[in-house]
C-alpha cells in the first residue's frame, strides 16, 4: 500500500516554509513536538524573499521590516531552535491513514521519502490568478506576467521584464509592482482596476500619487495584441454591474502586462483527502484551532484565507501549532458543541468558521463593499464596534473573548452595517 | 550517389516524411524549418484527434478519404514505436433530434466506403453507457471506436528525434526565401542561412505552402487560413471519456468536447475564414470563444465556471483551393513535390502522407529507393517524474539528484525532466532557448498556475544550459524574449 521508500517519523509535518509554516514549525518545536518543515523552493521564506519593500512586521515584531528581513528573523529562530527543515522538497501526496497516522510523501534532491506523522500543518500559500482566468483574449505572447512572477524575475533573478508596463488590478501586489517597475526606470502607463475603488491598502494606493501613475477605476483589460511580445492592450470601461460598456474601448501601447488579479489558496492536495473548502475564502473550513474537518490537519496563512499582512499569517501559524500540540496530547481535538460563525450583512468571507468558547480567538474577515461610518455587530453577544471606514481591501481582525463566545447559542452572526 | 532531399516545414507532415525517407540508404534528407523548434505551426494548435475516416467524401476529397483511414491505422503502430502520448478512446457523433440519424446513416455509409472498421449507430441506452455524463438530450450516436487522441507537438518532436537518429539533418530557424530551378529541374533552396542543395524539394510548408510553391513557379492553388479557437480547463474539471462530436451540419463538423491526452477538458473549435494575408493571426476573439462555449454546452451541459479556465488558444488550418490535400510531383519543376493544404484530417493522415510521398519519389521521380540495412524504428520518450512511482524516483535520483527536485508544481515536472528535454532540443538542433520548447516536451507551465511559479526557474535552466543571459531566453522564439535586460539596465541607459 505504501511505497518502498525511506520512512521518517514525526509528530508534525509542516508543509510550506513561508511565514506561516516557519512560525508554525518554531512554535511546534517550542511546544516540544518533533517537527519537520518542508519547502519546495531552494530557500525558506515563501514569497517574502522577493518582497524587498518595507511594511512587514509592525504587529508581529513591533518594528517595520522588509520581506527578506522578516523571513530572516523567523529563519534565524528556526535554526537556533534546531527545527529540522528540508528545502527543494515537494510534497507529492498526503494520505490520512488514521487520525494519528498520516503519511506525507515528498521528493527532494536526496530522495523521495514517506514521513509518518500525527498531525499536519498545511501552509502552502496561494497562487495568483492569471490572464486566461480573468478572460483576457488576443495573442499569447511574451510580456504577460503575474505580479508575483514579475517580482520573482526582478528580485530573485535580476531580470527586468519590460519598460512600458500596464498593471491589471490595484491590489497590494499590483501596486507594489507598479512602484518596483517605476523605481527601475520603467514607465508604468496605467493601473487598471475593475472595481469602482482601489483594491490595495491605503498606504499602497499612495504609490500611484508618489510615482504619478494613472489609475483607471471601473475599467478592465480585455485584449492583448502583439507579435512575439506584447505591443498594446485594449482597455474598456465597465458599468456598475461590471459589464463592459460598448464603445468605451481604448488601446494603451505597452510591452508588458502585469496581472495582479487576486490570489487563490493552494488547497488541491487537501481537497483530495476530503478537506471541506469554503467557497468564499477558497480555503478550508476550520475551527478555532485552525483544524480542518479532517482531524489533525491544520491550516494557516494564505492557504486558509488570503491575508494582507504577514503578521497575521505568522500568528495563524503559531495558532495551528498550538492546535497540533493539543491534538497530539489528547489524541484529537475534543468534540464539543461548536458555535458556528455566520456571515451577516456586508461580510464577504471570514475564518475560523467554528468556535469552541473555551479560548479567546481572532476572527479574520473581509467586507463585500466599502462603507463609511460602519459598525461591526455580533447581535447574539451584543458586540458593537464602530469603524470609520471599511474596505474589501483591508482584512478586519476581530478579537473575541471566550466569555463573549459562550454567550452565543448555536450560531454567532457577524455583520457590518451603516450606522 | 545519394539523392539530396530538402523538406520545407517541420510540422507533422514534414516530420513524418523525414522519418519515412530516413529509411533509405540512397537519400540524404534535410528538414528545414523557419521556427526555432519543430511542430510550432499548424501542428501546434488543433483538436489533436486521430480521426476515424468516415467524414471525408471520397468523391469530393479522394485523397483525404484515402489517407485518413490509412493514417489512423499507421498511428496505432507509430505511437508505440515512438512512445507518443496517446489514448484510443473512440468517438461519439451525437444525435440530439430524429433528423440527425439521417446524417449519421450517411456518415456510416461513407465510413464503410472508406474502409472504416467497427463503426455503428448506438441507441439511447448504449450512448449513456459509453458516455454517462453526456447531455440528457442525446437520443443516440454514431460510435467510432478507432478514433483516438495524441499530443500533436509531442508527436512531431518524437518523429523528428527518430528521423535525426536515423541520419536526417535539421535546419531549424531557417527560412526558405527561394527555390533554385535550372532547366526545369530543382537544384536546391535558398534560405536566410545559405543555400541548401537538393535534387528533390518537398513543400510541406503548411499555411505558407502556396508561397513556397510560387517560388517554384507553381500558382494553381492558394492556402487560406481558417481559425479555430479552443478553451482548456483545469485538470480537476470532469471531462468526457470519449471524443464527442455533434452531428455535423453542411457547414461544420461542429464543436468537439474531449478530455485531451493530458487529462484536461477541452472544447473547440469554431471555424472562421480569415483573409489570405492573415497567416499569423492566432489571436483569440470574444465572439469565437463564446460560439465555442455555446456549442460545447449542447453536448456537455455541465461546463465549469469561467474561473476553471486555464487557457484559451487559437490555431489556423491551411485550407487549400478545392478543399482536398494536394500531394503531387509538379511537372513544371522536376523534383518539386507539393504536400499542401494539409488541413483536417492532416494530423491523422500524416504517416500515410509520408508513405505516399515516398511512393511518388520512387514511381514518378524514378529514384529507386534502397532500404538501409540498419534503421531504428524506435525512439524513447524522455523521463517524466509524474509517471514514476516513488521507488522509480529514488532510482532516478541516484543517477542525478535533479530528478528529485520539482520545478513545475502543478504537473510534477522535475529539474531532471527539464534537463533531458534541453538535451533533446539540442539533439535535433534547436538553437534558440525557448520556454515553449521545454513546455511541449515536459508539460511544465501547462497546469493550474500556467507557469507563474516555474517559468522563472525554467528560464534559469535554459540560460545556464544554452550559456545565454537569462533575459535573452525566449518564450517562443526570437522577438519573444522574457526580459529586456538585467534589472538595472534602464537606469544604466542600455535598454
Amino acid at each position: 500500500m505504501f511505497p518502498r521508500i525511506p520512512m521518517l517519523n514525526y509528530d508534525v509535518v509542516v508543509i510550506g516554509g513561508g511565514p506561516a509554516g516557519m512560525a508554525a514549525a518554531i512554535r511546534a518545536k517550542e511546544l516540544g513536538l518533533k517537527v519537520l518543515l518542508l519547502d519546495e523552493n531552494d530557500y525558506l521564506g515563501g514569497i517574502l524573499p522577493q518582497c524587498i519593500h518595507p511594511g512587514f512586521g509592525l504587529h508581529y515584531f513591533r518594528e517595520e521590516l522588509t520581506g527578506p528581513e522578516f523571513a530572516s528573523r523567523l529563519a534565524k529562530r528556526l535554526v537556533e531552535l534546531g527545527v529540522q527543515y528540508k528545502t527543494a522538497s515537494r510534497v507529492l501526496e498526503i494520505t490520512n491513514y488514521s487520525d494519528l497516522e498520516k503519511v506525507v510523501i515528498f521528493t527532494s534532491p536526496s530522495g523521495a521519502y514517506q514521513a509518518w506523522t500525527k498531525a499536519i500543518i498545511y501552509t502552502a500559500g496561494a497562487r495568483e490568478r492569471h490572464a486566461f482566468e480573468i478572460g483576457i483574449i488576443g495573442d499569447r505572447v511574451s510580456g504577460i506576467y503575474t505580479a508575483g512572477e514579475a517580482q520573482t524575475l526582478m528580485d530573485i533573478y535580476g531580470i527586468l521584464p519590460g519598460k512600458d508596463v500596464v498593471i491589471v488590478g490595484s491590489g497590494d501586489v499590483g501596486l507594489i509592482m507598479a512602484r518596483r517597475f517605476a523605481l527601475e526606470g520603467a514607465k508604468v502607463k496605467a493601473v487598471i482596476e475593475l472595481m469602482p475603488y482601489p483594491g490595495g491598502l491605503a498606504r499602497n494606493v499612495m504609490i500611484l500619487r508618489d510615482f504619478n501613475i494613472p489609475l483607471y477605476l471601473s475599467h478592465k483589460v480585455v485584449e492583448v495584441r502583439g507579435k512575439g511580445r506584447v505591443e498594446r492592450v485594449k482597455v474598456m470601461k465597465v458599468d456598475e454591474n461590471l459589464r463592459e460598456i460598448p464603445g468605451s474601448e481604448f488601446w494603451i501601447d505597452a510591452d508588458t502586462l502585469v496581472v495582479s488579479a487576486g490570489l487563490v489558496p493552494s488547497v488541491k492536495k487537501l481537497k483530495r483527502i476530503g478537506v471541506e473548502i469554503d467557497p468564499s475564502t477558497g480555503g478550508p473550513v476550520v475551527n478555532d484551532r485552525l483544524e480542518t474537518n479532517v482531524p489533525g490537519i491544520f491550516v494557516a496563512g494564505n492557504s486558509l484565507l488570503i491575508n494582507d499582512l504577514v503578521d497575521y499569517v505568522a500568528e495563524q501559524g503559531e495558532l495551528a501549532a498550538e492546535g497540533a500540540r493539543e491534538f497530539i496530547e489528547n489524541g484529537g481535538i475534543e468534540s464539543r458543541k461548536w458555535v458556528k460563525v455566520e456571515k451577516g450583512e456586508n461580510v464577504r468571507l471570514l475564518a475560523p468558521h467554528y468556535l469552541s468558547g473555551d479560548k479567546d480567538v481572532y476572527l479574520y474577515l473581509r467586507v463585500a463593499k466599502p462603507m463609511e461610518n460602519a459598525e461591526l455587530r455580533i447581535p447574539e453577544v451584543g458586540k458593537e464596534i464602530k469603524l470609520p471606514v471599511v474596505k474589501p481591501a483591508e482584512m478586519l481582525r476581530l478579537s473575541l473573548k471566550a466569555e463573549e463566545i459562550k454567550k452565543a447559542g448555536e450560531t454567532l452572526t457577524v455583520e457590518v452595517v451603516k450606522v | 550517389m545519394k539523392a539530396k532531399v530538402a523538406i520545407i516545414g517541420a510540422g507533422i507532415s514534414g516530420a513524418s516524411i523525414a522519418r519515412v525517407l530516413s529509411r533509405y540508404e540512397n537519400l540524404e534528407v534535410h528538414l528545414i524549418e523557419k521556427a526555432p523548434d519543430v511542430g510550432w505551426g499548424v501542428s501546434k494548435a488543433n483538436t489533436a484527434l486521430i480521426h476515424g475516416g468516415y467524414d471525408d467524401d471520397p468523391e469530393r476529397y479522394p485523397t483525404r478519404a484515402k489517407l485518413c483511414i490509412k493514417g489512423n491505422r499507421l498511428w496505432h503502430q507509430w505511437v508505440k514505436e515512438l512512445e507518443i502520448p496517446h489514448v484510443w478512446n473512440g468517438a461519439l457523433i451525437v444525435a440530439l433530434k430524429d433528423e440527425d440519424f439521417e446524417e449519421l446513416e450517411r456518415l456510416l455509409e461513407r465510413g464503410h466506403r472508406n474502409g472504416v472498421p467497427e463503426m455503428r449507430i448506438v441507441d439511447k441506452d448504449e450512448v449513456f453507457h459509453l458516455e454517462p455524463n453526456l447531455t440528457r438530450k442525446a437520443i443516440g450516436a454514431l460510435w467510432v471506436p478507432i478514433v483516438g487522441q495524441i499530443g500533436p507537438i509531442p508527436a512531431v518532436i518524437a518523429i523528428v528525434e527518430n528521423a535525426v537518429a536515423n541520419g536526417v539533418k535539421t535546419h531549424l530557424g531557417t527560412e526558405v526565401v527561394g527555390i533554385k530551378i535550372e532547366n526545369g529541374e530543382v537544384k536546391g533552396v535558398e534560405t536566410n542561412n545559405g543555400f541548401i542543395e537538393a535534387d528533390v524539394v518537398i513543400n510541406a510548408a503548411g499555411l505558407h505552402a502556396d508561397e513556397i510553391a510560387k517560388m517554384a513557379g507553381i500558382d494553381y492553388f492558394e492556402i487560406h487560413p481558417r481559425k479555430g479557437e479552443y478553451w482548456l480547463f483545469d485538470d480537476d474539471v470532469p471531462g468526457p471519456r470519449r471524443v464527442l462530436f455533434p452531428t455535423p451540419t453542411p457547414i461544420s463538423k461542429g464543436i468537439v468536447v474531449t478530455t485531451e491526452v493530458s487529462g484536461h477538458l477541452m472544447i473547440g473549435p469554431n471555424a472562421q475564414d480569415l483573409p489570405p494575408k492573415e497567416k499569423e493571426n492566432l489571436a483569440t476573439t470574444r465572439e469565437g470563444l463564446e460560439n465555442v462555449w455555446e456549442g460545447a454546452k449542447k453536448l456537455w451541459p455541465q461546463l465549469p465556471p469561467r474561473s476553471k479556465v486555464i487557457r484559451t488558444f487559437a490555431g489556423l488550418r491551411p485550407e487549400p483551393t478545392g478543399g482536398d490535400f494536394i500531394i503531387k510531383a509538379e511537372e513544371e519543376a522536376w523534383g518539386f513535390i507539393n504536400v499542401a493544404g494539409i488541413r483536417s484530417p492532416g494530423l491523422t493522415s500524416a504517416p500515410a502522407i509520408a508513405y505516399e510521398v515516398a511512393g511518388i519519389i520512387q514511381r514518378e521521380l524514378g529514384i529507386n529507393l534502397e532500404k538501409k540495412s540498419k534503421w531504428n524504428p524506435y525512439r524513447r520518450e524522455i523521463s517524466h517524474f509524474f509517471m514514476m512511482t516513488p521507488e522509480q524516483v529514488n532510482e532516478a535520483i541516484k543517477r542525478n539528484p535533479a530528478y528529485g527536485k520539482i520545478v513545475c508544481r502543478c504537473n510534477n515536472v522535475s529539474e531532471g525532466d527539464i534537463l533531458e528535454a534541453i538535451e533533446r532540443m539540442k539533439f535535433i538542433g534547436v538553437k534558440t532557448p525557448s520556454v515553449d520548447s521545454v513546455k511541449f516536451r515536459t508539460k511544465a507551465t501547462t497546469g493550474t498556475c500556467q507557469g507563474s511559479f516555474c517559468r522563472p526557474k525554467i528560464i534559469q535552466l535554459l540560460a545556464r544550459e544554452y550559456s545565454v543571459e537569462p533575459w535573452k531566453v525566449t518564450l517562443k522564439g526570437m522577438g519573444s524574449e522574457v526580459g529586456i535586460g538585467d534589472v538595472k539596465s534602464i537606469l544604466r541607459r542600455d535598454a
